[in-house]
């Protein structure tokens, strides 16, 4: 009997691991196609017999990891990238923490509707205030700027939510005591409320940069000259330069792969904050 | 020396003016403009003309024409009908997304490996996953139809190589394989497997004395515990759904074969910056509102309560 069991259970554990390891190789293929492809010269890529998968290419090419900087300018798209992206979390967690705490901890009139109003604009589609912000940008003069990718971005109705949230948990004792130590509000909120919630914060700041850094339509429409894309919206312009033409796919796969890198590093470095977070809130991108 | 409470009120309106300032100009007055600019026809050269309500006329009426009924736009419902399909994909990624977050939800070793592989497409940059597929689901070199040819060699029959994105037969599909396989280990499976380990160990010790075996244990209790869950994912996937498929259309497709992958979201992306009609792509804009507030009030009316507390 208990002999059974364990067999039985030893066969649900290989059923287990068979089946994650089928997924993952499903997962990590078509990737490591990616990877082949980009280590390929534009003369192998475009082989005449379809049925010769290379998968392993032979020889190594490492010419198009070279090439591609020189195609595109990606060292510059890498710049734009990230400096919008730092300019955006900085400013979104900063302008969003101090909201929160008004939101959470202060009493004004008229509180109670400013933040029903925020809530009540979350579910609006992108696309409603996508049109009428970049007429805004043109009535600027924004289109084109660095203003135009990172001002309409400094600012969300999410992260505020987020915060007040979690700002609503942290007892009120701490405060009062530093109240009566004749501390005033912003040295309150810089000495209490900061400190007690680093992980909200890291976890908001690991999403604003992950969406940041991904974003992809917006960039798209404010931008118009190759020196102010971030770097998804170089890489579309990179595979718009091949719209005639069958493309060179060496060097696009190998434009592709370096895009990748800095949204790995964010995530290696941030998976516990990543991973807490989309519990914590239940939120997408 | 001023009333404390007024004091905090002054803080209060301090802390709250950076963040409420760009709220306002950047959401609030928004919505309030693109409602405006959905009552105008405008070219963003000349000045704009009022037309009333003509450009949703425009967009959802019929008229006859030789004694049938036509659609005013029939490419807008046409991109209704392309961004339903392609949501159709759903339920599937859901099962798919539930499954691994079952196996995952095992006592198993290498668990952050297998979460870091199966979450791969989710942070990886969304163009690059576009090109990878489109070079998977290129028609002369791609690998897809090399493993297809292989296959046609190997079991002695001429198999030809699938045209995935460039015929209207297969380019629905095709971006929806792509999107199962971007979906299915991401957000979803996370929720998923919170869920999962937010269920009480005792039920499932209370069905194990009863004699229950695991398929019982899995519909009498797993089910409804996560339900709040699953009720949320499919709120936000079709939310999401409806006003998806932008970077696909842009990157892959074109939006083509014959209009067959524009969804709504492209469909305004080209009226707003291809063709120039602001008016018109307001409208659109305003449609995909409706719409997504009708299933926010269905969320509402029976999300229940953790389904509430989930939504943002």
């Amino acid at each position: 009997m208990e002999l059974k069991t364990f067999t039985l259970r030893a066969a649900k554990k290989i059923l287990i691991y068979s089946f994650l390891i089928v997924g993952s190789v499903s997962m990590v293929l078509p990737f490591f196609w990616m990877l082949s492809t980009s280590l390929k010269s534009f003369a192998s890529v475009f082989i005449f017999d379809i049925t010769k998968i290379q998968w392993i290419p032979s020889p190594v090419y490492w010419g198009n990891y070279l090439d591609v900087w020189k195609v595109v300018p990606f060292a510059r798209f890498y710049i734009n990238s990230f400096f919008v992206c730092a300019a955006v979390t900085v400013a979104q967690v900063g302008t969003s923490a101090l909201a929160a705490y008004s939101f959470s901890r202060l009493k004004f009139p008229g509180r109670e509707k400013i933040f029903f109003s925020y809530l009540a604009t979350m579910m609006i589609p992108g696309s409603v205030t996508l049109i009428p912000v970049f007429v805004l940008m043109r009535i600027f003069g924004w289109i084109d700027t660095y203003m135009a990718l990172i001002i309409p971005a400094a600012f969300s109705a999410y992260g505020t939510f987020m915060l007040r949230q979690f700002f609503m948990t942290i007892p009120r004792d701490l405060e009062d005591a530093a109240k009566i130590d004749g501390c005033n509000y912003p040295q309150i909120f810089m000495r209490v409320i900061l400190p007690l919630s680093k992980t909200a914060l890291a976890t908001l700041t690991v999403f604003v940069a992950l969406g940041n850094c991904v974003s992809f339509m917006w960039p798209l429409l404010v931008t118009n000259s190759i020196e102010k894309r971030t770097l998804p919206v170089g890489l579309a312009y990179f595979q718009e330069m091949y719209q005639y033409a069958q493309p060179d796919w060496g060097l696009l796969m190998a434009g592709s792969l370096v895009t990748m890198v800095p949204v790995m590093i964010i995530f290696l470095f941030s998976q516990k904050f990543f991973v807490e977070g989309i519990k914590l809130t239940g939120m997408k991108g | 020396m001023l009333k404390s409470s007024t004091k905090e009120a002054v803080a209060g309106y301090l802390f709250l003016l950076p963040n409420f300032f760009g709220f306002l100009v950047f959401t609030l007055i928004p919505v309030i403009l693109s409602l405006v600019l959905s009552l105008v026809d405008w070219d963003m050269l000349s000045a704009p003309k009022f037309v009333g309500i003509s450009n949703f006329v425009n967009l959802l009426g019929f008229h006859l024409q030789a004694g049938k009924l036509v659609a005013n736009d029939p490419l807008f419902w046409k991109c209704v009908g392309n961004t339903l399909f392609l949501m159709l994909i759903i339920p599937i990624e859901m099962v798919a997304a539930l499954i691994l977050a079952l196996a995952l939800n095992q006592k198993i070793t290498g668990i952050k490996l297998f979460r870091f592989l199966y979450f791969l497409p989710t942070i990886t940059n969304g163009v690059a996953i576009c090109l990878l597929w489109a070079w998977i689901y290129n028609n002369d070199f791609g690998l897809l139809n090399s493993l297809i040819v292989k296959f046609g060699n190997f079991i002695n029959q001429p198999l030809k190589g699938i045209p995935w994105l460039t015929s209207t037969l297969w380019s629905k599909p095709s971006l929806m394989i792509m999107g199962l396989w971007v979906a299915m280990g991401g957000y979803n499976m996370i929720l998923f497997l919170a869920a999962l380990q937010g269920v009480p160990r005792e039920l499932y010790e209370a069905a194990e004395i009863d004699g229950a075996d695991g398929w019982q244990k899995f519909w009498a209790i797993t089910w409804p515990m996560i339900s709040p869950t699953t009720f949320f994912i499919a709120i936000m996937a079709v939310i999401g759904g409806f006003q998806g498929g932008f970077m696909q259309a842009y990157v892959m497709t074109g939006g083509g074969p014959n209009r067959s992958t524009t969804t709504l979201e492209y469909l305004i992306y080209n009226h707003l910056y291809s063709w120039q009609h602001v008016g018109y792509s307001a409208a659109i804009a305003w449609f995909v509102f409706v719409f997504v507030f009708a299933i926010t009030l269905i969320n509402w009316r029976y999300g229940g309560r953790r389904v509430q507390y989930y939504h943002y």
